[in-house]
């Protein structure tokens, strides 16, 4: 195929050509979603909430969306474009374990999600809780705990946002940009994009990524679609591809010796596997993204009916990150503008060599606004963690909730700035190491969110100390973990359980530790009658639904003139 | 705060939990269990055990969460009705503060 042919021609010569119609297709595309953005300020909104003036309203889209919505705004926040772009690459260059993981991952998450998300939206309906660090200091009476989920939680969040950037990177390099003659120029489509990103972030809250949400969903769906029926035909059918990727991986790879990759794991990485799957599924709901999400939702089952039709999502992850295989098969050339193989280009590159330029560009156009979806999300979830538990609980205890939102747009335009600094000025591996590290910390925070949303019996003091042996242990084995080829440290997420060799995902090994610390250490804090913090909730609260009055209002209603006792303003 | 100790829902029948709870644990276990599924044969369209397998408990996993989805709603809407007023029907009673 010529796409083929020009492809490798323009690798030689170190720059791509630009593909004219690809890239007007995106660019229309693109700025079809800006205004769509911008629009969304109007959306599902009354004439006297208009302005956004609280972080209900701002940063949690009003807490109204229904099931429709919450579907496509969860498709996109959770299936981000790094997701589309890291999972066939994985796929293409070492196989199963590192790519494949991520079906399972996002199969066992449902029934975690259907578990325990619906009692956390109860708990933060009644008491107006926006973060998941509201939550655990509204349950343990802590501050310093949770900051320390707020922390962790900002801390992980941005190098996730800054690898939303590196997604569409490569989709603008395989278009032809950013192979410019100076830095600035390479950049420049990434600036533009993220300055109109944060733009309308900035003007409609949520509500922008939840209707930009809609489009790309469906562009997405066509462009997998299409792909699943048009192109294993075109290489000889799944069992051509399934041979060609098993020669490439049971070949030697001269760096290490060992083959390079396997396309059915074998017995000494299950451990491997399944502790990946089930640690990033257990992770990925602690991300406050993932919990902004569900906590836009207008009901207690929304989320729980969405835990039964979001699998849809996983179903075409899945069929993706056989792409990743049917590049091998295709000889994709997935090579950047510096003529290296950069396997994070072959699914655009995919796209690009055997498709129409104009379906080609709808496919790219959706990867890349797929990445500005989550970004946002991401952007908006770490404000308002900022805003809530380190703004209010910290600083300015009577914010009041025009402040909160004003303060909370802020933080976004800052937050997507740094990201867009990193990904500039910092080196891409540094971005996915931080990611990496930050899915280990953010498990960290499992057990104070998650035994926090079932039972009191854990001590605040016993669940901090957990959280920082967690968080210290995951960072130490990370680093420990080295490159055979590059000799660089942070070479993966997989480690052999300490004093054992069974090697497992360093992340589930720091939380087994966590959990350990914080039984042993609530035992002792209780026998020694450490003081413990003040619980704001009930029972009762954990099984409230959207018809049953806010906390607020029933202390309005029966003591009308005192003011709340530990938050007054809910 | 004792005023938000009225309870929201009536007492549970074990029933719809256990229930629930068995099938969310299967949903949990079995995608995790490499050994079962780390094979090539039997082959479907050409694709290997492993792969299809785990794309099969895509759809296992979506019906048995509807499962549980039917019969914790329905046991949800019984607690409710036993603790709400029962003359409004639940579902169209306002979010009024009762005290």
């Amino acid at each position: 195929m010529s796409g083929i042919a020009s492809s490798i021609s323009a690798a030689a010569a170190g720059a791509r050509p630009i593909n004219g119609v690809a890239l007007a297709v995106v660019i229309i595309i693109f700025v079809l979603v800006a205004v769509l953005g911008f629009l969304a300020v109007r959306w599902r909104i009354t004439p006297e909430e208009r302005g956004l003036q609280s972080l209900d309203q701002w940063g949690l889209g009003g807490r109204g969306f229904g099931s429709w919505i919450t579907w496509f705004l969860l498709g996109g926040d959770l299936y981000t474009a790094y997701t589309f772009i890291a999972v066939p690459a994985a796929m293409y260059s070492t196989g199963a374990v590192s790519g494949f993981f991520a079906v399972p991952y996002t199969v066992v998450l449902y029934p975690i999600v259907f578990l325990l998300m619906a009692r956390l939206w109860s708990v933060s309906h009644r008491h107006g809780f926006v973060t998941p660090a509201d939550f655990v200091g509204g349950r343990y009476g802590s501050k310093s705990l949770s900051t320390a989920v707020a922390v962790t939680g900002i801390v992980a969040t941005m190098p996730y946002i800054a690898l939303q950037l590196v997604g569409i990177k490569s989709v603008l390099t395989v278009l032809g940009l950013g192979s410019g003659a100076n830095a600035f120029m390479q950049d420049l489509p990434l600036i533009i994009a993220f300055v109109v990103l944060a733009a309308y972030t900035y003007t409609a809250g949520l509500r922008a990524p939840a209707a930009i949400a809609i489009v790309k969903d469906l562009l997405i769906y066509v462009a997998i679609i299409a792909a699943i029926i048009w192109l294993p035909s075109q290489f000889g059918g799944w069992s051509s591809i399934f041979a060609a990727a098993q020669t490439k991986m049971a070949a030697t790879n001269p760096a290490t010796g060992l083959p390079v990759g396997s396309v059915i794991p074998g017995a000494a990485s299950f451990n491997a596997y399944w502790t990946l799957a089930l640690g990033s599924a257990m992770a990925l709901f602690m991300y406050p993204h993932s919990i902004t999400g569900v906590l836009s939702t207008k009901s207690r089952n929304t989320i729980r009916r969405n835990a039964v039709v979001l699998p849809i999502y996983s179903l075409m992850l899945g069929f993706l990150a056989l792409l990743g295989y049917v590049a091998i098969k295709a000889g994709t050339q997935p090579i950047g503008p510096d003529g290296k193989v950069n396997p994070q280009l072959v699914i655009p590159q995919l796209f690009l060599d055997h498709f129409p330029s104009w379906f080609a560009g709808v496919a790219l156009a959706a990867i890349a606004v797929g990445a500005l979806v989550p970004a946002a999300i991401m952007s908006i979830a770490a404000s308002n963690l900022f805003t809530r538990n380190i703004y209010r609980d910290l600083f300015r205890p009577n914010a009041t909730p025009q402040q909160e939102a004003k303060m909370s747009k802020l933080v976004s335009l800052l937050v997507k700035l740094g990201a867009l600094l990193f990904v500039i000025t910092m080196d891409q591996a540094a971005a996915i190491n931080l990611q990496l590290l930050g899915g280990v910390w953010i498990l960290q925070t499992f057990p104070a969110i998650v035994a926090g949303l079932y039972t009191r019996w854990f001590h605040r003091w016993a669940l901090l100390l957990g959280w920082a042996v967690g968080i210290i242990y995951g960072t130490v084995a990370a680093y420990g973990v080295v490159n055979p080829v590059t000799h660089a440290h942070f070479g993966g997420s997989i480690a052999p359980i300490p004093f054992t060799n069974i090697s497992i995902y360093i992340a589930v090994t720091a939380f087994v530790m966590n959990a350990i610390v914080s039984v042993v250490f609530t035992l002792i804090f209780r026998a020694l009658k450490i003081r413990d913090g003040r619980d704001t909730t009930t029972v009762s609260d954990y099984g409230a639904d959207e018809l049953d009055p806010k906390v607020r209002v029933i202390e309005k209603t029966a003591e009308p003139t005192q003011a709340g006792p530990a938050r007054p303003r809910g | 705060m004792s005023t938000s100790d009225i309870p929201t829902r009536g007492p549970a029948r074990p029933g719809p939990y256990i229930l629930s709870g068995i099938l969310i644990a299967i949903g949990i276990v079995m995608p995790l269990v490499v050994p079962i599924y780390a094979r090539q044969m039997p082959t479907l369209f050409g694709m290997p055990f492993f792969y299809w397998y785990q794309m099969l408990w895509v759809l296992i996993d979506s019906f048995l969460l509807w499962i549980c989805y039917r019969v914790i709603t329905r046991e949800d809407r019984r607690r409710r009705d036993a603790v709400r007023n029962t003359t409004a029907p639940s579902g169209d009673d306002e979010p009024e503060p009762r005290s």
